[in-house]
């Protein structure tokens, strides 16, 4: 006898409070248990949020009422990750606004623990890729595989654990950094137990979204669904192996790594470049997919290239970590290969990149008249570019330039910001008006603002970066005519100055930007009357809310 | 095959995937766990003393890897910068490894010995005060903070159980063995050197004997790095080609 949907539910609830408890009390054993007093901060954050939890499963839950199958879309856990990814978003740009002017001005590391550029970098680099990227990424995948599959999510609580177990993961990770709580490897710097939460976290993450392709009324996966899944069971694959490690003890934050050396070193790169290639490409990637042939109403460019584009990527990426060790300890073979599948890599990037470009065929006048449009377009642009520099970095010989230097830190912000953020900025303005039913934005002025405020600071942001990093290098390696090295280490740390003062206010206008875009999305879903409507394209607005196309 | 059947099956195109990503890891990875000229032969290499130890693990936590690189790379300008280049042996006992990605400041992977114990105290509490353009954070917080000794004895062991070699002698001796580090000529010193060639014993100006504070640890660590291996006796051309 099969059971009924209420039954169903039942089990769902007595689950989820059950799980709830549980945790709780985990959460208060190591609170009093540990020695050390963040552990016992952690212990404690994690009890309170599986109390609050547990508190919002017996006030929702309904165990009696036999309620019909639901047609409507679960948007609840996206609303919270939409706006969730805007506010570590200005979080994110502003801690790396300081480090930058810390960088120009030492005096500002206050001589303080949790206030020093070695605390804040993870702080700003987490808050960026996991905090803001991530919540976007959670936000658009929970979206677009519903309404690509015509299905609601899978599990009841489970959305909303992914969601909220997400931001828990990120508050006990951030705090752990001030306190100086660390692993020591770049882009993976939480401790294991926060790794742990992540890991169920992620997986729930997987099951909800296999979960809901599986419930689809369209026969086929929609191809911004495909880089979901990649990305979402690429991730999970990265962090069970990049993290292994072993705790001092169960109430320590402490852990080792079980790696070392040369293979810690190629299994760190493996993760951390494909944390570009999964987390900030293909996750990215199916954003692309969905919002730009929405926004601009127009079908992907070309169906073929899509499938040459998502096997190509996903099966190249992963081969290019390496290029992060050129001329390393790392044997010469192990790099040889990375340069290699890096420059092979440039192809399917500019494959991906035309696919998202040539949709606009038709529809170029979009750019000019909306700003949503020109910020996914832009993004697409800044992708071609940064998907071209990085192949030209993985050449040794340029490697042994710009590696170490501040080119490094060009290239990465002129992937994350101009792609990454702008693509999100993009996204999160089309979604908006969509998930809180309105007729469009409170100002599509606004974003025109906010486009030219953060195009300019990514601007002045890479060329900055360019100039030091390309000086430094070669400053490093410049010989006087007797044949001694020219200069000292430190001179070369006072020729960056003009250039880091530079980057710091490119920085701070991404800060500007993203607190513009913050009003507007206020007063958008606050229901403000917009001030442009007639300005605003007809997919600006909630599907319900569209009019028709005149006959 | 059309592609379709990946597009009609979640299940097959998750298989899918997983293979695609797998091949290259596979390939990268797993080799340097058993082909045996990854890691040079080399004499002098030793697991870090506790108060080493320690050190490396404050070196960890302040995140100094952001800003300094401990991998010397293989290029005319960089070995006479800082000296011979770096060697996988090297960082064999490092977990995790801190060969950074970012020069901000100098490569530290040869800083041992080549400044004194109290300049590089005074450089950790004050940079500007000895090198004015410096733009390193100053960390005078390490001097008043002293080191937690049955955590350490506690880090060692969990170290041997990821493949550190200390003997039962080296774990029942670390409590000593962190003292002894900062009490040159005591006979507990001469036991630890004993047992760790070449470690630095730390002497301050303001020494906290008996109880090692944070910052005597740091510069405990950053004294030793690149002093292990031993280059007279290293071939680079021998059985070590990589």
């Amino acid at each position: 006898m099969k059971p009924t949907t209420a039954e169903r539910e039942a089990l769902g609830d007595a689950l989820a409070a059950l799980s709830a408890a549980l945790v709780a009390v985990l959460g208060l054993y190591i609170t009093f248990a540990t020695r050390e007093p963040a552990m016992a901060l952690h212990g404690a954050l994690l009890a309170v949020a599986a109390i609050i939890g547990g508190g919002a499963v017996f006030s929702f839950m309904n165990p009696t009422e036999d309620r019909p199958e639901r047609a409507d879309y679960v948007d609840g856990p996206i609303k919270v990750a939409t706006i969730a990814a805007i506010i570590w978003g200005i979080a994110g740009f502003l801690v790396g606004d300081i480090i930058a002017w810390q960088l120009a001005f030492p005096a500002l590391n206050f001589d303080l623990p949790w206030f020093s550029f070695g605390r804040l970098r993870p702080l700003h680099t987490s808050a960026v890729i996991f905090a803001f990227g991530g919540n976007v990424l959670l936000a658009t995948s929970l979206f677009v595989v519903q309404r690509t599959c015509h299905a609601r999510l899978a599990g009841r609580w489970s959305p909303w654990f992914v969601v909220w177990g997400y931001q828990l993961f990120i508050a006990i990770a951030g705090t752990g950094y001030l306190l100086g709580i660390t692993q020591g490897k770049e882009y993976a710097e939480p401790e294991w137990y926060a790794d742990l939460l992540l890991t169920v976290v992620w997986v729930t993450y997987l099951l909800v979204f296999l979960g809901t392709l599986a419930r689809r009324k369209e026969p086929h996966i929609y191809v911004a669904n495909w880089f979901f899944l990649a990305f979402i069971v690429t991730v999970a694959l990265l962090h069970l192996v990049n993290n292994a490690s072993i705790p001092v003890s169960i109430t320590s934050t402490k852990s080792y790594i079980v790696y070392a050396g040369v293979q810690d070193a190629m299994t760190q790169w493996w993760y951390g470049h494909n944390a570009v290639g999964f987390f900030l490409t293909a996750g990215f990637l199916g954003i692309m997919y969905y919002f730009i042939p929405k926004r601009v109403e127009r079908p992907v460019y070309s169906y073929r290239l899509s499938i040459v584009h998502f096997w190509t990527l996903i099966f190249l990426y992963i081969w290019a970590g390496p290029h992060h060790l050129h001329y390393t300890a790392l044997p010469d073979w192990a790099q040889t290969l990375g340069m290699t599948f890096s420059i092979i890599l440039w192809m399917p990037s500019w494959g991906g990149m035309i696919n998202g470009l040539m949709t606009l065929a038709g529809a170029w006048d979009k750019l000019r008249t909306d700003p949503v449009v020109r910020l996914l377009v832009v993004s697409v642009a800044f992708y071609g570019m940064s998907t071209f520099e990085g192949p030209l970095m993985s050449i040794k010989a340029v490697n042994s330039l710009s590696h170490y230097t501040d080119w490094t830190i060009g290239h990465v912000h002129s992937g994350a910001l101009g792609w990454v953020a702008m693509v999100s900025f993009g996204a999160i303005y089309c979604l908006v008006p969509w998930l809180w039913n309105r007729k469009g934005l409170y100002s599509l002025k606004l974003v025109e603002w906010h486009f030219w405020i953060s195009t300019i600071g990514i601007l002045l942001y890479i060329t900055a970066m360019w100039v030091s990093g390309i000086t430094q290098g070669l400053m490093w390696r410049s010989y006087d005519k007797l044949g001694f090295l020219q200069y000292s280490f430190i001179e070369t740390v006072e020729a960056m100055k003009p250039y880091y003062v530079i980057r710091a206010i490119g920085g701070l206008l991404l800060v500007i930007g993203g607190l513009v875009m913050a009003y507007n999305i206020w007063r958008t879903i606050r229901g403000d009357e917009a001030v442009d409507l007639a300005d605003q394209p007809r997919v600006a607005a909630a599907p319900g809310l569209r009019l028709q196309p005149a006959e | 095959m059309k592609h379709e059947v990946f597009e009609k099956n979640s299940l097959i195109l998750l298989v899918g995937i997983l293979i695609a990503v797998s091949i290259g890891g596979l390939a990268q990875i797993a080799p340097l766990f058993w082909i045996d000229s990854t890691i040079e032969k080399v004499k002098g290499m030793r697991p870090y003393t506790p108060l080493e130890q320690v050190g490396r693990d404050i070196y960890v936590r302040e995140g100094c890897y952001g800003c300094h690189s401990q991998m010397i790379r293989t290029l005319r300008d960089e070995v006479e910068r800082y000296g011979h280049y770096s060697l996988a042996a090297e960082s064999m006992y490092d977990h995790p490894f801190q060969w950074g990605s970012k020069r901000t400041g100098p490569d530290l992977a040869r800083v041992g010995g080549k400044y004194s114990d109290q300049w590089q105290a005074d450089h950790l509490v004050a940079p500007r005060a000895l090198v004015p353009e410096s733009i390193m954070p100053g960390y005078p917080w390490l001097a008043t903070t002293r080191i937690d000794a049955p955590s350490t004895v506690e880090r060692l062991k969990t170290l041997r159980l990821v493949g550190v070699p200390y003997s039962d002698e080296m774990i029942v001796n670390a409590e000593r063995d962190l003292v002894a580090q900062i009490d040159p000529e005591s006979r507990s010193a001469r036991d630890l050197l004993q047992r760790y060639p070449k470690a630095k014993v730390v002497r301050l100006d303001n020494s906290s004997t008996p109880h090692p504070t944070e910052l005597e640890a740091l510069v405990a660590y950053l004294q030793i790095l690149g002093q292990m291996v031993d280059f007279a006796t290293f071939d680079a051309a021998g059985p070590n080609l990589r």
